[in-house]
């Protein structure tokens, strides 16, 4: 049986994620994202899990330290190495700001949680190879953080007995360089549900910088979704105002172009995007589209609806448009969409987004259905 | 548990004989110990339950072993060994620690071990308390069950809240003290003894919750006659768990959990008051087995190696094994030569003073006085000196707002002992003392701060204050003073007040 103490372990992570998904709204709707880590996990702040108490404020209080210098000199440099042979070890308040890593799963059921996502049911057949190494082989060279000590020294014995120089009285090992063996890597072939997201956004003139942060932040979200239903996720990002490009995620997130708007621009790129990459019938597409809903022309909104009903619903899980409120935008191609596209429309999702407060109700308009 | 940790066996026993064999042969004094080899999540399981195989369920136990897991994998930490302030003593060492390592560690226990037993300030712990501590997690165990685990665990976290408010005061054992020592020692052998009982018999409560009853009775007799709360007469201000206890409008439960707290609390007091000296004296004591004893001539890079690590100075902190090892061996060397006293601080010749030995011998005497009967703030008061505090490199240091980083900001004796007393005094807790339980003549409580130049940190005050509510179930106060104002802050369970 495992040791009450995971419990307490498993007490304590439901805690934090409890305060995490009591803080959800607040982090989505400041922008606050999670900042991700090497590892795949993701770092949140946690301010207030320390247990509240009588205390010293450190307020220009300083410390205590030891070592050569005069007064003005800095103090801050290498730490001292203290392996610490703690026996009170946590017993002290620590005035740090915790935090707290949850994997991309964690994070993602919690976001679940919060708005009852649906789990997606992929379609097509598991057509995607991925490829995963596993380190299940053993071969003769390596970083020295692969190497396998077990194997090594096996060798080094094999080779002493070998050559006599293994001494039963003194049974001493010494491990020669074409001894040591290294822990490697086997390519596993599996089979995966893919997905792409198409992200395009109109950057022209009427997007200002507080649409593109709630672009930016509910696409974090949805990926973090996505990502967590499908192991491997593809993203591309398109921008357009009169003409479209593809650019890379940075560029989609800081670009302020100026200019008119014609959609059907993104669209037909979009459409090629998919055509040359993505077999629908082999990947799950996620098209999402954010404008401020002013296009150039009512003949531009018709060749959308054309581009959008013979080539980009067929291929496409679900069409996803989410219209930013702007000062200067007229709201009117979300007027179209719905025109056409009633709410029941099985493949298209519209969604109004008013402010950053309104980021987590779009989110679930977008994966509310589960497709 | 017990399939987790292994006793020694094979050449670790050995060692351990010839360890402790040196220990004896130097005058180290300790109840036996027992040691006990586990691997390294074991080793932070039980660093996160404070050194004990048995902890009542909380989250916060988690959280550490979280962070000491952490900190392993990473690299970043690893605990070479933990011992337990018990009778006899028991000690887990580290099974990945090479043989040098595990020699080091044992003569470091065999140091703790002794001061445990002979320092002053740990008279009156309770040396059965690896069994008290299952105990206390058995009977919380059992009133999650009755009444729910987040019933009992949100109860914890408010009274963890003011588990910094006792009476370093309350460690000299008076008869009083004493008396009530060996009552709770008789009631836990007792609960322990029923514990196989049927289940309604453990939550019977330990005979103080019943004296509290009692207490409690009598209040309300006296308050149904005269129709108006008293203002009790606070014996012990400082000891505000207590006086939770004993006064605060608690469930018999609740009462129950806080008493078991308190007495945790009391049990790791000591060791919340002795860190550099205990750290020092242990390392002291392994340094010296080892390299006038121990130490073979092909383990002395990795000795030299391990004892450096711990020894390391850092610029940011405070290191109290190195500065307690060093005032050991400072205050041995002065009273081996006699550079102490009258006439030795009062010789004004440098020439003199530098070359002074008196042959007198004491050292050793000394040191093992100066365990017995100091705690580190005494410790540092008394032989903290200039001439160590310069051979130390010691300096405080301040954040400048200007150049946005940590500078140097004096090297000066007098400052630096100041602020190193400072940071010790009441293990590092402000002092807060119960002033009255009727303020303004409508039950409030009313707590003090008493200032010593440092304000406190408001943001935990109010939270703490919402949490002593939360015992108290009447408005609370506290009286202290920010930026040399004073200030009364106040909780009275919807907001929060500031006053001058």
């Amino acid at each position: 049986m495992d040791h009450p103490i995971k419990r307490d372990h498993s007490r304590f992570r439901k805690i934090v994620k409890g305060r995490v998904r009591d803080n959800l709204k607040k982090y989505v709707s400041r922008g606050e994202m999670p900042s991700p880590k090497g590892d795949g996990t993701y770092k949140i702040p946690m301010p207030s899990i320390d247990t509240p108490r009588f205390k010293f404020g450190d307020k220009n209080q300083g410390g205590m330290g030891q070592g050569q210098g005069q007064e003005g000199d800095p103090v801050d440099g290498q730490e001292g190495d203290q392996p610490g042979e703690g026996k009170e070890v946590g017993n002290q308040a620590g005035n740090k700001e915790l935090e707290v890593d949850l994997s991309l799963e964690e994070l993602a059921s919690i976001l679940g949680e919060e708005l009852s996502l649906p789990n997606i049911e992929p379609k097509g057949k598991k057509a995607i190879q991925s490829v995963t190494n596993k380190y299940t082989s053993i071969g003769m060279t390596g970083p020295n953080s692969l190497k396998h000590f077990k194997r090594t020294y096996k060798e080094a014995m094999k080779r002493q007995i070998a050559s006599g120089t293994y001494d039963f009285n003194d049974p001493r090992i010494i491990p020669h360089k074409r001894d040591f063996r290294y822990r490697a890597s086997d390519a596993k072939v599996e089979f995966e549900n893919s997905a792409v997201v198409i992200y395009m956004m109109d950057v022209s003139g009427s997007m200002g910088d507080e649409q593109k942060e709630i672009v930016r932040t509910e696409s974090f979200w949805i990926n973090l979704w996505l990502k967590s239903q499908y192991k491997d996720i593809e993203v591309r990002y398109i921008i357009h105002d009169a003409t479209a490009k593809e650019v890379d995620e940075e560029t989609f997130f800081k670009t302020r172009e100026s200019g008119g708007t014609l959609i059907s621009s993104a669209l037909k790129l979009c459409k090629e995007i998919i055509e040359k990459d993505y077999d629908p019938s082999e990947w799950n597409i996620y098209p999402f589209h954010f404008s401020d809903g002013d296009n150039w022309s009512a003949d531009d909104t018709k060749l959308c609806l054309e581009i959008l009903d013979n080539e980009i619903l067929p291929a496409s899980n679900v069409f996803c448009y989410g219209q930013v409120e702007s000062r200067y935008g007229s709201g009117q191609f979300y007027k179209d969409l719905s025109g056409k596209y009633t709410e029941a429309h099985e493949k298209v999702i519209l969604s109004k987004i008013k402010n950053k407060d309104a980021i987590l109700d779009s989110i679930k308009d977008f994966l509310g259905k589960g497709k | 548990m017990i399939e987790r940790t292994k006793p020694l066996e094979g050449e670790l026993l050995r060692i351990r004989d010839e360890i402790h064999q040196y220990a004896i042969e130097f005058g180290l004094d300790f109840y036996p110990v027992f040691f006990e080899v586990c691997d390294y999540d074991t080793i932070n399981i039980l660093a996160a339950q404070g050194g004990f195989p048995s902890r009542y369920p909380h989250w916060r136990f988690g959280m550490d072993y979280d962070q000491l897991s952490k900190g392993y994998a990473y690299g970043l930490q690893k605990i070479y060994e933990m011992v337990i302030n018990t009778n006899p003593c028991y000690a887990y060492l580290l099974n990945a620690n090479h043989l040098v390592d595990q020699k080091i560690v044992m003569a470091h226990v065999y140091g703790h071990a002794d001061f445990f037993k002979n320092n002053a300030w740990f008279a009156t712990t309770d040396r059965n308390m690896m069994s008290v501590m299952a105990n206390h997690g058995t009977k919380i165990r059992r009133y999650m069950e009755r009444f729910g685990q987040n019933r009992v665990e949100e109860f914890i976290d408010k009274v963890l809240s003011i588990e910094n408010l006792i009476d370093t005061g309350m460690l000299f054992e008076t008869e009083e003290l004493k008396r009530q020592r060996v009552e709770r020692e008789k009631n836990a052998l007792d609960e322990i003894a029923k514990s196989e009982d049927e289940r309604s018999q453990a939550l019977k409560s330990f005979m103080r919750t019943k004296d509290r009853g009692q207490k409690e009775n009598k209040v309300k007799v006296e308050e149904d006659s005269t129709n108006q709360i008293i203002d009790r007469k606070i014996n012990f201000p400082r000891d505000i768990m207590y006086f939770l206890l004993t006064h605060a409008p608690l469930e018999e439960w609740e009462a129950d959990i806080l008493g078991i707290l308190r007495d945790e609390s009391y049990y790791f007091l000591p060791q919340r008051l002795t860190k550099i000296m205990n750290e020092g004296w242990a390392s002291y004591w392994h340094s010296h087995i080892m390299t006038t004893r121990a130490l073979k001539a092909s383990e002395i890079i990795d000795y030299a190696d391990h004892h450096a690590g711990v020894m390391a100075m850092s610029r940011q902190n405070i290191n109290p094994y190195k500065i307690g090892i060093e005032l050991y061996r400072d205050i041995e060397y002065r009273w081996n030569t006699g550079k102490f006293g009258k006439e030795y601080n009062e010789c004004d010749d440098m020439v003199l003073k530098s070359k002074w030995n008196k042959d007198l011998n004491l050292g050793r005497a000394k040191i093992f006085d100066v365990r017995k009967s100091h705690n580190d703030v005494s410790f540092i008061d008394e032989f903290f000196t200039q001439d160590f505090c310069e051979r130390q490199q010691l300096f405080t240091y301040k954040f400048n707002p200007r150049t946005g980083r940590n500078e140097i900001e004096s090297k000066d004796f007098m400052t630096i002992k100041t602020k190193l007393l400072d940071s010790l005094s009441n293990f590092g807790s402000p002092v807060i003392e119960v002033e009255s339980s009727n303020y303004q003549n409508r039950g409030e409580l009313l707590l003090k701060h008493i200032h010593r130049g440092v304000d406190l940190d408001f943001g935990y005050a109010s939270d703490t204050l919402r949490n002593l509510y939360s015992l108290w179930k009447r408005p609370v106060n506290i009286v202290s003073k920010q930026e040399e104002q004073n200030i009364v802050l106040s909780f009275d369970g919807k907001e929060f007040k500031q006053s001058k």
